[in-house]
């Protein structure tokens, strides 16, 4: 029988803990369990026999670490082979007569990935899969994903298993005390970025005893629409009578499981600290119990790494201030490879209140596959939103998404067959929350009957590729107003028609609606609550918009979904009627002369209202000259002098570089072409790079043009840039003794291919001694320095 | 003596923000930085976690080389710290990845508060340590024993090298979430681990 089909009427039972066990047969800590597969096979097989005796269905290999970070390829191959056999040899003899399957065990690979680690996800999924195809080699009935603390690990993990095997997929996660993961998803996230992938079975398994994981396996339950898995540890090791022991027995034990097996846990077994004692238990007595059948749950949800937004409850925000379409700044942006800029959007949105940020970095001039994939990673190192991946370019929507640490929503597929065969694929193997435009080859149809039809061809065609239409979100268009008068009315009739004849959210662009008229956001706001009227169950809009904020304020206010009107409160207390239409920005009441006053004194906003007063009477360059750059030398000085310290430092140097930023944003983009070049790096094997970005700041305010490798960057791309550019200043930054060979190897490539350029280098473990005996041109021993001998060089 | 790796979660404590500006490299702070410190403590609240793994391991060896039974070194510094010792705590604690993110976040947008965060996550961690290191002295004091400074691999001639042994024999990537990166330093970067040797009081100093 196939165990897909087993666990649709029948408990299934997993083993127990293997680990635990081992060391009371003298396994030491710190010895790698998996050798024992071959070491003492005896052992292992009679372990998995127990367990099969005690009426387990399922036994897990040795296998917890089996991956080639801790083993050669040929030791891994034996070991895995071993493993299987061992555990074939158990069921063969076992005396139970339940139904045995053998499940490959994969944990974590004991890394973390990037950007908290320094695991590149594609190095993860490449480990997993030589663990997997091993496992299928040898004959291993499912994957068996466990105890893993990471969503993006755990993606990696499942996407391995899925490329390189038809077998069944379990998998499931240790949740803290919290309820989270050890890098913060929640239950919900993991249900849906795991659903999204295609588990068969998910759950949860080790770090507490059955009770204490409760709340988590309860989660699931509300949540999932697969089988539900639960392994709890017998509780938490304690000491008594000189041994460690863990503190729930197994009476106890299945105390606490039954009533979980019984609210609907379809797969139950034990972790660290149980024993066969402990399964044998619950097989015996939870075998009674009534199996209700595993439903749907029709969540419509996206998530990040940290949480879950769900559809079709308060209405959604998707901010879309990133996507070049019609901004002038991101556009540039995108193509200087100023990634700040657009993280800062990102930011930004999120303080305003969006839900989602939209990702559109689709411009001719530059590579979008790369740019998206970049933009993606870098957005979800900032920000905890889940994104949208906004792209027409469907090997930059692959990409992004195989990356994507969640399940993203993904625009768009619409009712061409052409977009369908490309989209729908991607959607199913690496999910994802599907906008659907109302068009197909025929156009955008008049009517909201129309438009509904279409919306029934594209249910029905996704229903082919396997995906359930509460992973379809229909945006029925908002057309212009002013070309057709009533181009509105039939938008917001077809939100009312899709959500009243398909049950389906829906999702609109709202600003398009206004265009060629005088202030459009009035529109927008009024279009914004007659939609969500209507039943919208989610908006792609400027947070910045007062209009469309106040619209979804007081619409959430009036339809009791803000409780206590908090959130109108917030929102609306301290708008008066002069601040509706200018920035509201909160004047300091601390006096300070000037901008170079505000400068001195690192006040953010002072320099940039003070600015903006001074481009009114000065041109760009005198203020640079005679306010900016002599407060700047100022604080370099008192810094050097030791009269202020780094933190001093660097908030005169952020108010100094806003003061700058509004500069370039009101001068028609001057050319910065004959700005000086300083390439700037955290070498290879560094992943830390605070010091770093703020001799990038400095830098920067000294008006040099600095191309930021980031951290982490191997020596030929350093190498390559500086060529490319022909930049006469590289700086390199360590933090490690370890990696300050990386920064000795990349110093010889540069004066091999470019040996024109200053090399100047930094960091906490470096000091001249060092310096020298790499071969660099100069060591400064803080950004200040970095800032004065690049200065000295480029007098020309 | 036990066998198992135990996990110990601390709560929150007060944060010394005296420390955390030295940590920043200030002397002194003029109230525009208090502020910015302020909002950072506000913001880093819920993204601290504070989880230590131990382990109790007895000193098999202490001659011409220091044999620790996860460890072998001839350390001579290691050795010295661990003059009168009979056993070692071992453990690794860490605030979490919350910080990281800050860090991470702020690296990009404002160094000010990447700087801030930095100092934050060094002041949280050596907190920590202590209020571990404090509990463990009391015990041993109780059971009339006596505890060393702690020791980090990387400290005088033990090793950083010897963060690897140290990290498998306290499984800390699956007991605490503390990992090691090809650099030697840990993610989350905010971790340290040490040795805290104990003896008997009649026995040694």
């Amino acid at each position: 029988m196939e165990i897909k089909d087993y666990i649709k009427n029948n408990i299934l039972y997993l083993d127990g803990g293997m680990g635990t066990i081992l060391q009371s047969y003298g396994l030491e800590l710190g010895e790698l369990p998996e050798i024992w597969n071959i070491k003492k096979a005896d052992v292992i097989t009679n372990i998995h026999r127990e367990y099969f005796d005690a009426g387990s269905n399922v036994v897990n290999t040795n296998t917890f670490g089996a991956n080639t970070l801790k083993f050669s390829e040929t030791e891994l191959e034996n070991i895995i082979k071993s493993a299987i056999e061992n555990a074939k040899t158990a069921r063969d003899t076992s005396v139970g007569k339940q139904h045995k399957w053998i499940a490959l065990d994969i944990g974590p690979t004991g890394k973390m990935l990037k950007p908290l680690g320094d695991l590149d996800f594609e190095d993860a999924v490449n480990i997993f899969t030589k663990t997997v195809k091993l496992g299928v080699k040898y004959g291993a009935d499912l994957i068996f994903i466990e105890t893993m603390n990471d969503s993006y690990e755990t993606k990696a993990a499942v996407l391995a298993a899925k490329e390189n095997s038809n077998l069944p997929v379990f998998v499931s996660n240790a949740y803290g005390e919290d309820g989270k993961l050890m890098t913060g998803a929640d239950a919900l996230s993991m249900v849906t970025l795991l659903e999204g992938l295609g588990a068969d079975a998910i759950g949860v398994n080790c770090s507490l005893g059955p009770k204490a994981l409760s709340p988590v396996v309860e989660d699931y339950l509300r949540y999932s629409s697969v089988p539900v898995i639960l392994k709890p540890n017998a509780g938490l090791p304690v000491s008594k009578d000189g041994k460690t022991v863990f503190d729930i027995l197994p009476d106890e034990f299945l105390n606490e499981v039954k009533p979980l097996i019984e609210k609907g846990v379809r797969i139950v077994g034990g972790c660290c600290g149980t024993t066969p004692e402990y399964i044998k238990k619950i097989t015996e007595n939870t075998g009674n119990i009534n199996i209700t059948e595993i439903t749907n749950k029709n969540i419509t949800a996206v998530c990040s790494y940290t949480h879950s937004v769900v559809f079709g409850e308060k209405p959604v925000l998707i901010g879309e201030r990133i996507n070049p379409t019609g901004k002038k700044r991101l556009k540039q942006a995108l193509i200087e490879n100023d990634l700040d800029y657009i993280l800062k959007e990102g930011i930004e949105q999120q303080e305003k209140g969006a839900d989602i940020l939209d990702v559109n970095v689709g411009l001719p001039e530059i590579d979008e596959k790369n740019m998206l994939k970049t933009v993606v990673c870098e957005l979800q190192s900032v920000t905890d939103l889940p994104l949208q991946i906004d792209t027409s370019n469907i090997s930059a929507m692959e990409t992004a998404l195989r990356r994507y640490n969640g399940k993203a929503l993904i625009n768009s597929v619409n009712g061409k067959k052409e977009s369908m065969s490309a989209v729908f694929p991607l959607a199913k193997k690496y999910g994802g929350l599907i906008v659907a435009l109302t068009l197909d080859e025929n156009g955008i149809p008049q009517t909201a009957d129309e438009r509904l039809n279409i919306a029934k061809n594209i249910l029905t065609e996704a229903e082919k590729y396997g995906i359930d239409k509460k992973n379809i979100i229909f945006d029925p268009l908002a057309l212009t107003i002013s070309t057709d008068t009533s181009a509105a009315k039939v938008t917001l009739d077809t939100v009312e028609l899709i959500k009243r004849e398909l049950g389906c959210n829906t999702i609109l662009g709202v600003s398009n609606v206004s265009f060629g008229l005088p202030n459009r956001d009035f529109i927008n706001g009024a279009f914004f609550t007659c939609a969500l009227t209507k039943g919208l169950s989610s908006a792609i809009m400027n947070p910045r918009s007062f209009e469309m904020m106040k619209a979804y304020k007081t619409f959430c206010a009036l339809n009791g979904l803000d409780g206590n009107c908090e959130e109108y409160i917030s929102f609306a207390k301290d708008i008066t009627e002069t601040s509706v239409n200018t920035t509201a920005t909160t004047t300091d009441t601390q006096n300070c002369s000037g901008l170079s006053g505000a400068i001195l004194k690192g006040l953010k906003e002072q320099a940039v209202t003070q600015t903006a007063q001074l481009l009114k009477q000065k041109d760009a360059l005198d203020i640079i000259n005679n306010e900016i750059i002599p407060a700047l030398d100022k604080v370099g000085t008192d810094f050097e002098k030791k009269i202020v310290y780094l933190p001093q430092l660097l908030m005169s140097a952020e108010a100094a570089k806003s003061a700058f930023e509004t500069i370039k944003n009101s001068v028609k983009s001057e050319s910065d072409g004959n700005k000086c070049n300083f390439i700037l790096a955290t070498v290879k094997g560094d992943i830390h790079d605070i010091g770093k970005n703020i001799v990038k700041l400095l830098l920067q305010n000294y008006g040099f043009n600095v191309i930021d490798l980031g951290k982490d960057v191997p020596a030929q791309t350093i190498v390559d840039k500086t060529v490319e550019l022909k930049a006469p200043f590289v700086g390199l930054s360590a933090l490690m003794t370890t990696t300050v060979k990386s920064m000795e190897e990349t110093i010889k490539l540069l004066r091999k291919s470019a040996p024109w350029c200053k090399i100047i280098v930094g960091g906490a473990v470096l000091n001249q001694e060092y310096a020298d005996a790499i071969g660099a041109d100069k060591y400064a021993k803080d950004a200040m320095e970095t800032v004065r001998y690049a200065e000295q060089y480029n007098v020309t | 003596m036990i066998n198992t790796i135990k996990v110990k979660t601390y709560k929150s404590s007060p944060v010394n923000v005296k420390e955390l500006l030295r940590y920043a490299g200030a002397k002194n702070a003029d109230n525009e930085i208090l502020q910015v410190v302020d909002k950072c403590l506000n913001e880093a609240l819920n993204c601290l976690s504070y989880k230590v793994c131990y382990g109790e391991f007895p000193i098999l060896k202490n001659e011409n080389y220091l044999d620790l039974g996860f460890l072998k070194t001839t350390s001579k510094d290691l050795k010295k710290n661990l003059n009168g010792c009979e056993s070692v705590i071992l453990f690794a604690a860490t605030v979490g990845t919350g910080i990281d993110r800050l860090i991470s976040k702020y690296s990009r947008i404002s160094p000010l508060r990447a700087l801030i965060f930095q100092a934050l996550g060094a002041e949280r961690i050596e907190n920590l340590c202590d209020r571990f290191n404090n509990d463990i002295t009391n015990e041993k004091l109780n059971e009339n024993k006596f505890t060393r400074p702690r020791y980090s691999a990387g400290y005088g001639d033990f090793p950083l090298e010897m963060q690897k042994d140290i990290l498998d024999v306290l499984d800390s990537s699956k007991k605490i979430g503390v990992v090691l990166n090809e650099s030697l330093t840990m993610s989350p970067s905010k971790s340290v681990t040490a040795i805290i040797g104990v003896g008997s009081v009649e026995n040694g100093n």
